[in-house]
């Protein structure tokens, strides 16, 4: 478990609650227990009530006309940016990009750097914990250009190998892209030491944050990542929303993923100048009230303080922990010593699938499947897992439950 | 809907202990469905004796949905025609779909017991997976997908 800071304020969960209408909602006469919080985590009213007034009264398309609504939606979005930049501490606000999510992302480092700069018998590490989309951008842009995959394997706790990571490097690797937690399994991997390590090689690292953006305190700058990628939904924001993060130096030496309006500086039928960052890489009419969301979402999650944010959830997750491993037929996958708070966990003669729909009769949400992460289920043998993941605002009340109806199940399959 | 109706006895039993477990070493067809959304994945094996099943047995790591459902479907089709057996997946599958009423004129037997996934749109694929793949076995293509 990850040490809990003693001098933290304690939620008042009760009251954060309040904000969110959906958790007030019954699923099969039972009160909603909604525990699938890594696939997307839920909105509350005032991130509700900020896309309500964009959509209301301020909404135009942005960077181009000289009217009211297009300045206002222009500012706005663009103060968005500078929450994203102060929530992240990245240097500049033109390092964050917004992109339509993680997977976007990813696919825009995968294309505007791999494609520009990876060649034949190229290497790029990943780790067996990567989101199918930290796998498969790589894997396109390193078929186009002959270049191979390595992958840092993990032990039987699902916490990745260090020492054996530091043996892929070589001349040809080119890239490393790895997770800050593993949405399968929880576990939160030492980004700062592996990017250490790489930067001692001259290689440069993407971090998959999309875990852990609403759960850790982010520092790009601490991190010294080189470029970081989060999606908006899974922080009480909207879909269709995420950022990435890339150093300016990078950026502007990157080609661009999508071209388009917005991302130009001149455009002729013999040549088009780029525009500078970020816009080189946003073209098109971008999702401005999203971004506008998001950064209300920022302003919520921050004014609660992530560190308090994450207390809470360690609280949760040695709670559930604790009374998981008393459940005889239960076995938890992924027992990482530093984890985020996801239980993946098989119940011993029942299939996932089965647990999923006889929690949700008693009105408990959990994820089952593969959870877009084959090679983990891979790693432990498991077809499927079921997976409960926490937010802020769940309780201990809302551990027990879960136990309870899988008590439930269990009995039922006996 | 509630889903523990559907989790009835016969159900829970047929997953417990499935009839025709195992595949056939003298299989003259025999095709392997996957589910890719929940991880459903099976092997069906047949040896036909010129239109007649003669034997049949499936294999896999599956949901008690889908287990129970190729366990039942195995024992229905086992000795029938190929043409009956066939239409006996469109049935199943008109079933589990809502456009067969279980209570009308049918050949499904007691395999109405899965009617209720058609109020369960995301496990309706876990029932019918062993019936295409039944069906993707007849037509000799070996691999079917709920996709």
């Amino acid at each position: 478990m990850t040490a809990r800071d003693p001098l933290l304020a304690p939620l008042d969960v009760a009251a954060l609650r309040r904000d969110f209408p959906v958790l007030g909602l019954k699923v099969n006469g039972k009160p909603l227990v909604f525990l699938d919080n890594a696939a997307s985590s839920q909105m509350p009213q005032p991130v509700i009530d900020r896309w309500n007034l964009y959509r209301k009264a301020q909404h135009a398309n942005i960077h181009r006309a000289v009217h009211y609504l297009s300045e206002t939606a222009t500012a706005e979005y663009e103060k968005a940016r500078h929450k994203v930049q102060a929530f992240i501490n990245a240097a500049e606000p033109r390092e964050c990009l917004f992109t339509s999510g993680t997977t976007d992302g990813i696919n825009l480092v995968a294309q505007g750097y791999g494609r520009k700069f990876f060649g034949a018998g190229d290497e790029i590490i990943l780790t067996t914990l990567e989101h199918h989309s930290n796998i498969v951008p790589w894997q396109m842009v390193a078929e186009e250009k002959g270049a191979k995959i390595r992958v840092v394997p993990v032990n039987d706790r699902g916490e990745l190998l260090v020492d054996e990571y530091r043996k892929l490097f070589n001349a040809n690797t080119k890239f490393v892209a790895l997770t800050h937690v593993s949405n399968a399994l929880g576990t939160i991997t030492p980004v700062r030491e592996m990017i250490t390590i790489a930067h001692e090689h001259g290689v440069p690292v993407l971090v998959d944050g999309a875990q852990a953006a609403p759960h850790l305190k982010v520092d790009v700058q601490a991190l010294d990542c080189d470029f970081y990628a989060f999606s908006g939904h899974k922080l009480c924001g909207p879909t269709g929303i995420g950022v990435l993060y890339g150093k300016a130096a990078l950026l502007e030496k990157m080609q661009p993923y999508k071209g388009g309006g917005d991302m130009i500086l001149s455009v002729t039928f013999e040549k088009t100048t780029y525009a500078p960052i970020p816009a080189k890489f946003e073209a098109g009419t971008p999702p401005i009230g999203e971004a506008i969301t998001l950064g209300a979402a920022i302003d919520y999650l921050s004014g609660i303080g992530i560190e308090r944010i994450a207390a809470h959830e360690t609280d949760l997750l040695d709670y559930a922990t604790d009374r998981f491993n008393r459940m005889p037929g239960v076995r938890l996958i992924g027992t990482a010593e530093k984890k985020a708070a996801v239980l993946s966990f098989a119940v011993e003669g029942v299939h996932p699938h089965d647990v999923g729909s006889l929690l949700n009769d008693d009105g408990v949400a959990i994820r089952t499947g593969h959870h877009c992460a084959q090679p983990v289920m891979q790693r432990f043998k498991v077809p499927a897992t079921c997976r409960a993941s926490f937010a802020f605002y769940n309780t201990t009340a809302e551990v027990d439950a879960l136990v309870e109806s899988l008590g439930r199940v269990q009995k039922l399959f006996a | 809907m509630d889903s523990r109706t559907l989790y009835q006895e016969m159900i829970l039993e047929h997953n417990k202990k499935p009839r025709n477990w195992g595949l056939l070493a003298d299989a003259t067809h025999k095709a392997e469905g996957l589910n890719p959304l929940c991880g459903d994945h099976i092997h069906v094996s047949l040896k036909l004796d010129g239109e007649q099943v003669e034997a049949v047995g499936f294999e896999g790591e599956a949901c008690a949905i889908c287990k129970a459902s190729a366990s039942m479907m195995t024992a229905a089709v086992k000795g029938k025609t190929r043409a009956d057996a066939e239409a006996m997946v469109q049935e199943f599958r008109d079933m589990t779909t809502g456009k067969l009423d279980p209570a009308g004129p049918h050949h499904l037997g007691r395999l109405t017991v899965f009617s209720g996934v058609r109020d369960l749109p995301t496990r309706v694929k876990c029932a019918i997976l062993p019936w295409h793949t039944l069906h993707a076995a007849f037509a000799g293509s070996e691999t079917a997908s709920t996709e």
